[in-house]
């Protein structure tokens, strides 16, 4: 693990935020702003997984399930109960975090593969259950959910408002993220990650980081959904499905696990590739987007963060 | 005849449905528990080879006309080569990292599987014939019963059991067992580990598409019919735990009995009560039902 960073080092982190940030707020007058909305959410998304797999070693495969469910509680409440789209959000997040606590109580009873498997297949039990849910809309999904007026005043159906507000629940969920990690309760995480038993040793109650961790990571992952609800005006059943907890996975691992900037930059490089594809190739996306996980398994497992780190540490030390 | 309520033939027809599909999650289940035993990853690319042995099953008939027997056994010795070949070229260069890597290969590897076989044949499905030695059904009073179906039985449970016969009873299980317990002091005895355990993946692999083979004829034949079905297994897994080779086969088969079950009294919940059961067994007995804790 890195040590304690030099001064200059912060600084350099610092101006590196700052500069992202900016290139953020100028970025919709560059770029079309529904494919960054589509971004940002994403991005949110992948970080929020990256912050149990990446930093507390649990790796969820059923993330799809708090995205796709504060997705229709965010749709259904926006549209059927005519409440604001900050409300929307807010109650999506908090039920992925209700939804995370079940999860996790469950999954930590076991660990490693089969923490994976249980996952796994408690999201395929919500998948079937929104499938059947008449509230949902089946297959059809969610649909003509209004953007309405932010705190009942700001119209949202300008994309260039919307954006702002994908920004803004961005960087909060990212402050957020970024905040937990560099925290004590974070770095009781990281030791639980490199070695359970020492920590258990050290008297911590490993489970409650687990279960901890477990419930911010559910909550920032329906934090993305809600607000993607909002963004599409739809929620839809591959939101929910397997796939999606796949695709987060690839996002985080391709960007760099464990890094902080790695979700958000793995994100970026799949959604685009998806935008580019889509189109181009139809149904080899799937192929493409399994191809890019092998030979990220295979030779590639720093990812591209991870690897920049790398080769900044490297000419550091020359 | 009625049986709580329930005609006696839909409560048969149902059980029969229910013992197919536990024989399937019992064969699959099987599978990657004796994977999951010597090579220590979970092979999410199961359903997708379970896929291809129906596949290869269905283009054998349609493209060469090769029938259902010949199938049968050339499918899971096709699909086995190659998990042989992914084996020597990937997965071996997992061994020594995290046991989570081997699950994110396979699952790219099963995402490849299935993109490729949708991109050639659709999603809609293909549709095998039932061979004409199995054609046909016998009536036995209060139900009706498929003759292929009563085969699908007896297949998949006689390579179940030989399997468990084949670990438990013979030299080559041994070594099996011996290589699960510590690799390192089985191969420092002078037996050949990797090639054990390229035959375990191999093996593993062929069981999955043996099966596929025997499902094809009763369901169809679809490049996502073994995702769908991949995620029930890993419950099922979870449920059993991956201890016992015959603890796969009981709950494989006892929670297909249960679904059957729960399609007749209360059909909505079918195709979520093995994960509602997945719930019960964790809160109840985390290590499942026949795992050591």
């Amino acid at each position: 693990m890195s040590t304690t960073k030099q001064p200059s080092a912060l600084i350099k982190t610092e101006v590196l935020y700052t500069g992202l940030f900016i290139v953020g707020l100028i970025a919709p007058f560059a770029v079309y702003p529904t494919f960054l909305m589509k971004l940002f959410c994403f991005a949110l998304f992948a970080s929020a997984f990256n912050l149990l797999l990446g930093f507390a070693g649990l790796l969820s495969f059923g993330h799809a399930a708090f995205l796709g469910t504060a997705g229709y509680i965010c749709g259904l409440m926006v549209r059927d109960m005519g409440v604001t789209p900050e409300v929307g959000i807010i109650a999506g997040t908090a039920a992925a975090g209700l939804l995370g606590w079940l999860f996790g109580v469950l999954a930590i009873r076991r660990t490693g593969i089969y923490f994976a498997m249980i996952t796994l297949a408690l999201a395929q039990m919500v998948y079937f259950i929104v499938l059947q849910v008449k509230a949902t809309g089946g297959e059809d999904g969610l649909q003509g959910v209004p953007r309405g007026h932010l705190f009942g005043l700001i119209d949202m159906s300008d994309n260039v408002a919307m954006y702002y507000l994908v920004y803004a629940v961005f960087s909060i969920g990212f402050f957020i993220i970024y905040r937990t990690i560099h925290s004590p309760f974070g770095q009781i995480l990281k030791a639980i990650r490199e070695n359970e038993p020492r920590a258990i040793s050290l008297g911590y109650d490993v489970n409650k980081f687990k279960l901890m961790a477990f419930v911010i990571s559910a909550s920032l992952a329906g934090l993305a959904g809600a607000t993607k609800t909002l963004v599409f005006q739809l929620a839809s059943l591959s939101d929910v499905h397997w796939h999606m907890s796949g695709e987060v996975v690839l996002m985080t691992l391709l960007g760099g696990l464990g890094t902080i900037l790695g979700p958000a930059v793995g994100s970026a490089t799949i959604v685009t590739l998806q935008n580019e594809l889509a189109d181009k190739v139809g149904s080899w996306v799937t192929v493409i987007m399994g191809l890019i996980f092998v030979v990220c398994v295979l030779a590639f497992r720093r990812g591209i963060v991870g690897e920049i780190q790398a080769l900044i540490q490297r000419a550091g030390i020359r | 005849m009625e049986i709580f309520g329930v005609p006696s033939a839909l409560l048969g027809s149902q059980l029969l449905i229910g013992l197919i599909n536990g024989s399937f999650y019992a064969i699959l289940s099987l599978g990657l528990a004796i994977i999951f035993g010597l090579l220590n990853i979970i092979n999410f690319a199961h359903g997708a080879q379970y896929m291809m042995g129906a596949f290869i099953a269905w283009l054998a008939l349609t493209k060469f006309n090769v029938n259902y027997w010949v199938a049968l056994i050339a499918a899971p010795l096709l699909v086995g080569l190659f998990g042989v070949i992914l084996e020597r070229t990937m997965l071996r260069k997992l061994y020594k990292l995290d046991h989570l890597y081997g699950l994110l290969l396979t699952f790219g590897l099963a995402l490849i599987i299935e993109g490729v076989f949708r991109d050639q044949f659709g999603i809609s499905g293909e549709s095998y014939e039932v061979p004409d030695a199995l054609a046909g059904g016998i009536n036995l009073g209060f139900m009706f019963l498929p003759i292929y179906r009563a085969w699908v039985i007896v297949a998949s449970l006689t390579v179940c059991f030989g399997t468990w016969f084949m670990i438990e009873k013979t030299r080559l299980g041994a070594y099996l067992r011996a290589g699960t317990e510590n690799s390192q002091i089985v191969q420092a005895l002078g037996i050949n580990v990797p090639l054990l355990i390229t035959f375990t993946y191999g093996y593993g692999v062929a069981l999955a598409a043996f099966a596929g083979v025997l499902a094809a004829p009763v369901f169809q034949v679809n490049p996502l019919m073994g995702s769908n079905l991949i995620i029930v297994v890993f419950a099922v897994v979870v449920i059993g735990g991956m201890g016992s080779i015959l603890g796969s086969i009981v709950t494989g088969i006892g929670l297909g009995l249960i679904e059957g079950l729960t399609r007749v009294f209360y059909p909505e919940a079918s195709a979520v009560v093995v994960f509602v059961i997945m719930v019960i067994v964790l809160l109840v007995r985390p290590a499942g039902l026949f795992g050591k804790a």
